[in-house]
């Protein structure tokens, strides 16, 4: 009984063993997938293609390298159109047809509030790499943006100090989603707390894809004849435009009212004459303009890229900040995996507490322990003729996200979440 | 005697020369350092130290300056750094053998480039040429600086023009309100009130705030009381001009929507197609500008400025192309069938975007305005008419004409209105109706496709361009009345100037669903719209 009765036997044996090796065999050349969620068509397009680009760069990178975990990584890019309920279609293919183990994606907040009830479903996890409003913690994101008070709250600082104009009166013009209005609020609850009273406070909203913004333009100066103004713009997507094209057009000079950006970079200004914009202003944590090697490492990265794959644009294609929080995002996705030993979604979450990377930026960013936000220095930059920023302010170093913003009331009876916990 | 005099004149042209030569050296060392200084404060302080030494030779370096081209070598030269990374002497603009590495480059922000921008006004105040002390001085006019009061006080004594005289005087005046003495602040005041400067009202209204301790910035009742006035006054003048840029705007939406449409009023208004990709065929048309825009930017860049001339009549031929193709192929079996009609041309569209998609990408393509199109015209009281959206004004007039004579005084025009009214009448008297279509509706749809040149220009080019159009193209023929030229140029000029009066107040998000029930309310009143076809229809 101890030893194989026949040949046929034997054959058995051996082919149990030959086909325990080839699965085993097949099971290492198995991949992981990353799914990428970014609209490559409608209004986001303009903002959210290259994010899309930038991740497919990440992987090629890490592949590159080796891999993650001995396998390589497998991109499934799709296309939810700028469309949000698509959004949501999207992230539910992506996590049971594909079956992925991450998702780097979503722009506009509305977008990653229809995505979210998907992830938290069925546990997926989802990297956000765009500035937001706050006021959202979920134990399936990691945002790798910044928080109010790593953008819009030091912009408006800036913008009240003797450097910044010493603005007295603000315009806080957006497009109409949760994103513009969350931020808005925030930001009305600032101004209130530094004295500023509602009248010199103006709220307008614009549709998506608007395109007329004469009147607009006409009432912001209008309103500026009434002492010194700035304006805070949360217009997101392709409106930047003919928002920008209007501004320049109307004579509006950035010496006389500012405007201040908080989705708008590089990319966006690529389709603009940005002459007669010199001096408008964003807040960032990333400027393509920062100088420090690991900053020319990956402008270089992405220039080589982009040549390499024949991209529209050609040499004309820039880096912005959330392509470098993508950047990250992914980097630390993959470190703390490796740490994690497994891409299984609980045990990453527990390894991403703490993580730490090194950002083109030039920063070492940390993922905070407690509130899945990342550390990041908050820098203003004014743009200038050629399309690039000239950073005018920044922090002395990395800044702790604040998720629940302390000028919207009840906040400071919530709480960070512990990472793995829950 | 004449050889004296030329004498003379060569001595002081000498000593001109060297008076200026020698006022090159003022540039002195400690102020370069001081202007390539991390903080702002002392770079103003240094800017401020030349407009007081009245150093004319400073104005070169200052526009380097305030174009973020100043540098400063390791020897504390201060040179201009181009684009291009040549390094030129100020002001000469010898090239300098010198690595762009090795300079320090001087950074500006907005509050450094608006006092530079002070500052060169007040420097070239003492200049020859008139055009440039105008200029100067209507930019200091909103100065607050109270240094600048010497200055400027010595050049009204200088100045001869009348024009620059009067703006110096408001610029004196400006600076005078903050005066202790409360008869000059008044007498200031007066006189700011005569200006159409929306900026001086600035300086007023704040004369008016409250302080934190509850007293008012003026102190004196009476210099309020004139303040209050003098900002009335202002704001009277202001009515005419506002109400221009607001009438302006809304004849520019106005015409955009008139664009958008008239190619509609003739496929559908006319011919009675509900064609659905009729947003589609602008999206071509402004592709097409696209196109012929990259191929004068790569073979024709010394014409570029003109590359709307062709890329007119190229818009017109391909949407028309396309629009022929389409009645050829599928839309001529559908006549009197609008369900079906629908459904097709809604697919067709869908086709045409993927198309485009296809090969241009699903992003969208940058579409440069020629230069001329870019800036505006300032009218008083700083409303700025810009120049894309007179051009299109415009543009719509001529494309209007352009169909209006067609179609009356052509014998196209004829038979067009012929086949329209009554198709078997027409047939009977000789007229090749199938022929006629399919020109009526190439027509209808090049000039859809020329309102895509116009939308190229204002706003974005993706294949998605259409969709966002065809509501309102829809809207404002249906609203015109359906079949009437004149119907549809009043509703898309009603429906500008309405959205426009309404934006201010409500919003641009409430603005457009105002207009919408506006609409829905006076459809379900006046179902034909403005204006309905009289006399005997037989197609409708």
């Amino acid at each position: 009984m101890h030893r194989p009765k026949s040949v046929g036997d034997i054959f058995v044996a051996l082919g149990i063993l030959t086909l325990s090796v080839v699965s085993g065999a097949t099971h290492a050349a198995d991949t992981i997938k990353v799914g990428i969620l970014h609209s490559l068509s409608g209004t986001m397009a303009i903002s959210e293609t290259s994010l899309k680009d930038v991740a497919l760069m990440t992987i090629d990178e890490i592949n590159a390298k080796g891999g993650l975990l001995g396998k390589k990584l497998e991109p499934v890019v799709v296309d939810p159109a700028s469309n949000w309920p698509l959004f949501a279609e999207k992230a539910r293919q992506l996590l049971t047809q594909e079956k992925v183990d991450v998702v780097f994606g979503c722009w506009t907040s509305v977008s990653r509030k229809s995505v979210l009830p998907v992830f938290e479903e069925l546990n997926g996890l989802l990297f956000y790499p765009v500035q937001y409003e706050g006021e959202e913690l979920s134990q399936n994101v990691f945002y790798t943006g910044a928080a109010p008070n790593q953008q819009a709250i030091p912009a408006v600082e800036y913008l009240m100090s003797k450097d910044g104009g010493g603005a007295r009166r603000f315009i806080l013009l957006g497009t109409d989603y949760v994103y513009p209005r969350t931020t808005n609020k925030i930001l009305r609850a600032f101004l209130k707390s530094k004295g500023i009273q509602d009248k010199d406070i103006d709220e307008s909203y614009t549709p998506f894809s608007h395109t007329d913004y004469q009147t607009i333009v006409a009432n912001i100066k209008k309103f500026a004849a009434g002492g010194k103004t700035a304006v805070i713009s949360t217009i997101n997507g392709d409106s930047n435009v003919p928002f920008y094209k209007e501004l320049g057009n109307q004579g509006i000079k950035a010496k006389d009212i500012p405007v201040v950006a908080f989705s708008v970079g590089e990319e966006e200004l690529r389709g603009i004459d940005t002459k007669p914009l010199v001096g408008q202003l964003a807040a960032w944590n990333y400027f393509m303009s920062l100088k420090s090697p690991a900053n020319t490492a990956f402008v270089n990265e992405w220039k080589n890229y982009v040549a390499k794959n024949n991209l529209s644009g050609g040499d004309k294609r820039v880096t912005n900040d959330p392509m470098e929080a993508t950047y990250i995002g992914m980097h630390m996705w993959a470190q703390a995996a490796a740490k994690a030993g497994t891409t299984n979604v609980d045990a990453v979450r527990k390894a991403m507490a703490g993580q730490t990377f090194k950002a083109p930026g030039g920063y070492l960013v940390k993922m905070d322990e407690t509130n899945h936000h990342l550390h990041k220095p908050v820098m203003i930059g004014e743009v200038q003729a050629n399309g690039q920023f000239q950073i005018v302010w920044q922090t002395k170093g990395p800044v702790r996200a604040q998720p629940w913003s302390p000028f919207i009331a009840g906040n400071d009876k919530k709480q960070d979440i512990k990472l793995g916990n829950l | 005697m004449l050889y004296r005099l030329r004498r003379l004149g060569i001595q002081i042209y000498l000593v001109f020369i060297f008076s200026s030569l020698s006022t090159v050296y003022a540039l002195d060392a400690t102020t370069i350092q001081q202007l390539a200084a991390q903080d702002s404060d002392s770079k103003i302080a240094a800017i401020k130290r030349l407009v007081k030494n009245q150093d004319v030779t400073a104005i070169p370096l200052l526009i380097e300056m305030q174009n973020g081209r100043l540098n400063i070598t390791q020897q504390g030269q201060p040179v201009a750094l181009s684009e291009s990374g040549q390094v030129k002497e100020i002001p000469s603009g010898k090239i300098l053998n010198i690595a762009p590495e090795a300079l320090q480059t001087v950074t500006v922000n907005n509050r450094l480039r608006s006092s530079i921008e002070v500052a060169l006004a007040a420097l070239r105040l003492s200049v020859a040429d008139h055009n440039t002390r105008l200029r100067a001085a209507q930019e200091l006019t909103t100065a607050e600086d109270e240094e600048l009061l010497e200055l400027l006080e010595r050049s009204l004594a200088k100045e001869s023009a009348g024009d620059v005289r009067l703006l110096l005087e408001h610029a004196l005046a400006n600076i005078k309100i903050k005066s202790p003495d409360a008869e000059m602040r008044r007498d200031a005041v007066i006189l700011l009130g005569h200006s159409d400067n929306p900026n001086t009202k600035l300086a007023l209204a704040n004369l008016l705030e409250k302080k934190a301790d509850g007293n008012y910035v003026e102190a004196d009742k009476d210099v309020r009381m004139e303040a209050a006035k003098a900002i009335a006054a202002i704001d009277r003048r202001l009515v005419i001009p506002e109400l221009i840029g607001t009438v302006f705007s809304g004849l520019s939406l106005g015409s955009v929507l008139l664009l958008t449409a008239l190619g509609l009023a003739i496929t559908f208004g006319l011919m009675g197609v509900i064609n659905m990709a009729h947003g589609e065929l602008m999206m071509i048309g402004a592709y097409a500008t696209y196109v012929v825009q990259v191929v004068f930017k790569e073979y024709l860049p010394s014409v570029f400025q003109y590359y709307l001339l062709i890329a007119v009549p190229a818009a017109f031929l391909v949407s028309a192309l396309v629009g022929i193709a389409l009645e050829r192929t599928v839309i001529r079996y559908l006549y009197g069938r609008p369900l079906e009609t629908l459904l097709a041309t809604w697919g067709i569209s869908l086709i045409l975007i993927q198309f485009v998609r296809m090969i241009f990408g699903a992003q969208n393509v940058e579409v440069t305005n020629p230069a001329w199109m870019s800036g505006g015209w300032a009218l008083a009281g700083g409303v700025v008419l810009p120049y894309n959206r007179m051009a299109i004004i415009v543009f719509a007039i001529l494309v209007l004409w352009l169909v209006w004579s067609l179609l009356n005084r052509t014998r196209l025009g004829l038979y067009v209105r012929a086949v329209t009214q009554n198709r078997s009448m027409a047939d009977c008297m000789g007229i090749a109706t199938p022929r006629v279509d399919w020109m009526t509706f190439g027509l209808g749809s090049g000039i859809a496709g020329l309102g895509g040149v116009a939308l190229s220009q204002i706003g974005n080019v993706g294949p998605d361009l259409g969709q966002s159009y065809i509501v309102d193209s829809f809207l404002v023929v249906v609203l015109g009345g359906v079949g009437q030229m004149a119907g549809t140029v009043l509703a898309a000029l009603g429906l500008g100037e309405l959205n426009k009066f309404l934006e201010p107040h409500t919003g641009a998000v409430l603005g457009k669903i105002c207009i919408l029930v506006l609409i829905i309310l006076f459809i379900q009143k006046r179902p034909q719209g403005l204006f309905a076809l009289k006399g005997r229809v037989t197609e409708v």
